[in-house]
């Protein structure tokens, strides 16, 4: 198949082979001439987004929501800087998104032309890899290896930068083309004499834990993690990139570790003699203080991208690979071991560990002048909603609530800014979700200070027929920062009073003239019926205004730099560790 | 902290310099000396980097650069095992006099002459760093007046070629 056509239609016809269905952008100058054919296109459907970083966090919330490379684009200058923020939070969080911009025309690269910004430079250090193409011949290819390389291994943000002249010039349009990627060969097989050994520590430890994160998922590994787990009888934490990687109702499962962990999950990490580390980073969130984190645990960590292994904290059993395969593989060689008659004995374990569920289960303050405490909003939500549907969140004390008080049961049911704390992500990222899976309800949980970083994309979500739900929790200030205030900086609230005037913006008036329904709920008795009232709506998109108490805080806690031990699940109240032991 | 040389093998595409500098000032580590060329594939350049780190950030800089897509492989060549030289040049103040003492020591060294001028010398020398080094050391009596260096270029003794299988690993996917 070999075709003469412009290097924009090549670009657009490769997008539709690669099996490209949705693009979030925004034209511009250098970008025009691929807007041309793909205003023709039959299988891209492209949705106009009000602002760049709506279409890079929509490409995020697409691809976490379907496993699918997201897709945004661009024009040069401006445009491109705006999508900055997207793909680092993407290079963090290792979702796998496309991002094409235009660049001004060739002779003109290097000569601070109108619109000109060095974006692939700029993304260099936040892309798994970048492009930058001035030769229409090489569109196509290009294409291909763009979306090869964000798809495989771990997968990441990969930019492609396109001349203007590029886009016009006549070239031939050839698929499949060869790919030339020499110095790009991902792992996927794991080593079998390291999952022996993975699986002999396993049998001997008394105190296992699987510690699971965001690369189980990726791998689409949440059934054989089940498989693994119960075969087993190992506890398993997941961290807020895991949530619902294995289901919250589980017994083995004890909850989130990290700095706003359940007691259970720090502790049993913290207590543990053996952490099976499966697609997870031992970031710093997690860990708290590293040199004292897990003191006593030998560690057994296996991750597709071997920079990863041994990073943070030493490695006795390093594996790398695909999570899917590891822990296929691990199932394979538990079963060994336990033919030949070796089966881990964990029951002191889980007494010490039932005995933390029981004495710290997670929990919340109520206000006695009746005011809404954020927590109940979202537990309830949880409650009236379930596990079917799709959570995105911001960032901050919103997020942390998703992360405890929403039920989670599937994987990929949480889309959230882990890695890079992205605030303003979960309006686009609902959109990109729902478009991703119409059939799925979404609810965007939002901050209000995140809220009105990106609620623009209302617009785009009211027009393009996306009916997405967003409950702002409205705490009418910066509310994790105030949190760090009231904690160390003697309540001394610098900048982070959002609405000194009240209602400013009035929430339910911005839906409206967004063209979506917007709701108030300010009294926990009236919070059901908001609910119930916001999923009967399917039409349109709909924005919750949940007024809430400013003084919630988030618990437990793990203070920024210090020891997981130091964890507190209310201010002041230390766990008794030795108690359950 | 010990020396280590790093032999990357790279596309020799525009930006991979840019890509690997950037990679190591953003991870935190110090380049003591970079020198990168063609070899004997047209696709591919060669990198002769030498870092000054431990082991274990070592192994982390290994790794990261492996993740580098323009990257086709990494080698840590061992100072024992492998040939290393720098290169430099070197203007030193003679006159009539001097000059004759200078050359004596350009001799020394089996370094060479490269251009003369009645007060001054110009001269190229290779060798490994502490040779370089002992020779700057006994110039500067005589006055140097302006001196330049190469990073240091590295390849293994023996027959075996680290680009043999990167070619293949090339030529497989072309």
């Amino acid at each position: 198949m070999t075709e003469k056509m412009t290097g924009a239609q090549a670009l657009v016809r490769a997008l539709e082979q690669v099996g490209v269905d949705t693009v979030f952008g925004i034209p511009g100058g250098a970008i025009l001439p691929a807007y041309d054919p793909l205003y023709d296109s039959t299988k891209v459907r492209h949705v106009l987004v009000r602002h760049e970083q709506g279409a890079g966090h929509a490409a995020e919330g697409y691809a976490q929501a379907t496993g699918r490379v997201g897709v945004c684009m661009a024009t040069s200058g401006p445009g491109a800087t705006n999508l900055v923020t997207p793909i680092a939070d993407a290079y963090m969080d290792s979702v796998p998104i496309v991002a094409i911009t235009g660049q001004v025309a060739s002779p003109l690269i290097g000569t601070d032309a109108f619109q000109e910004a060095d974006i692939s430079g700029i993304t260099m250090p936040i892309t798994k890899h970048n492009f930058l193409v001035t030769n229409a011949d090489d569109i196509p290819r290009t294409i291909a290896e763009a979306f090869h390389v964000a798809s495989t291994g771990r997968p990441g943000p990969v930019l492609v930068d396109i001349s203007k002249d590029a886009l016009q010039a006549t070239t031939t349009f050839s698929w499949p083309p060869v790919m030339q990627l020499p110095g790009y060969r991902p792992v996927t097989r794991p080593h079998s004499k390291q999952i022996r050994e993975a699986a002999r520590l396993m049998t001997e430890a008394k105190r296992p834990v699987f510690y699971v994160g965001g690369g189980v998922h990726k791998a689409r590994a949440s059934a054989e993690l089940l498989e693994l787990a119960e075969l087993t009888g190992i506890p398993v934490v997941t961290t807020l990139m895991a949530r619902g990687t294995f289901p919250d109702s589980h017994p083995q499962h004890m909850g989130m570790p990290g700095m706003h962990g359940s007691v259970a999950a720090v502790g049993a990490l913290q207590r543990s003699d053996l952490l099976i580390a499966l697609g997870t980073r031992f970031d710093d969130r997690v860990t708290g203080e590293l040199s004292s984190f897990a003191p006593n645990a030998k560690v057994i960590h296996a991750d597709i991208d071997p920079a990863e292994i041994s990073k943070n904290r030493h490695a006795d059993v390093p594996i790398v690979g695909d999570c899917r395969e590891v822990i296929g593989d691990l199932i394979t060689a538990v079963r060994a071991e336990q033919a030949d008659g070796r089966k881990g004995d964990y029951t002191e374990w889980w007494r010490i560990l039932n005995g933390y569920k029981e004495t710290y289960p997670l929990g919340y303050e109520e206000f006695a002048d009746g005011s809404l405490a954020p927590q109940y909003v979202i537990e309830r939500l949880s409650a009236l909603v379930g596990p079917e549907a799709i959570y995105t969140a911001g960032v901050g004390q919103h997020q942390m609530w998703a992360a405890q008080f929403i039920k989670y049961e599937h994987p990929g049911t949480f889309i959230n800014s882990g890695g890079a704390g992205t605030m303003g992500f979960s309006v686009p990222a609902a959109m990109g979700a729902k478009m991703g899976c119409p059939d799925k309800v979404v609810w965007a949980i939002d901050g209000d200070g995140c809220f009105q970083m990106t609620n623009q994309e209302l617009a785009t979500c009211a027009i393009e027929g996306v009916p997405i739900k967003v409950a702002v929790i409205n705490n009418g200030n910066l509310g994790m920062v105030r949190q760090w205030q009231t904690l160390f900086y003697d309540e001394r609230y610098s900048n982070t009073d959002l609405q000194r005037v009240k209602r400013i913006p009035d929430f339910v008036k911005l839906a409206e003239a967004y063209g979506c329904v917007g709701l108030r709920c300010e009294r926990p008795e009236d919070v059901d019926e908001t609910i119930r009232k916001a999923m009967e709506i399917n039409d349109v998109p709909v924005v919750v205004d949940f007024v809430v108490h400013q003084d919630a805080m988030v618990w437990p806690m793990v203070a920024a730099g210090t020891s997981n031990d130091d964890i507190k699940y209310a201010r002041d109240m230390a766990p008794n560790w030795e108690g359950g032991e | 902290m010990s020396r280590h040389t790093l032999s990357v093998l790279v596309e020799n595409k525009p930006g991979v310099l840019a890509r690997v500098a950037a990679l190591f000032s953003r991870r935190g580590f110090n380049i003591d000396s970079l020198a990168v060329g063609p070899t004997e594939h047209d696709d591919i350049s060669r990198m002769t980097i030498v870092v000054n780190v431990e082991d274990l950030p070592l192994e982390q800089v290994t790794k990261q650069l492996n993740k580098l897509v323009n990257v086709i492989k990494i080698v840590e060549l061992d100072n024992s095992q492998s040939v290393q030289r720098e290169l430099m040049l070197i203007k030193v103040r003679t006159d009539s006099e001097s000059r004759s003492h200078v050359l004596e020591l350009v001799n020394l060294f089996r370094a060479r002459c490269v251009d003369v001028a009645p007060d001054a010398v110009t001269i190229e020398v290779t060798g490994t760093t502490d040779k370089l080094e002992a020779f700057v050391r006994v110039l500067e009596p005589y006055g140097i007046k302006e001196l330049v260096q190469s990073g240091m270029v590295a390849i293994g003794r023996g027959a075996r070629s680290i680009t043999d299988r990167s070619l293949r690993a090339l030529d497989r996917s072309a």
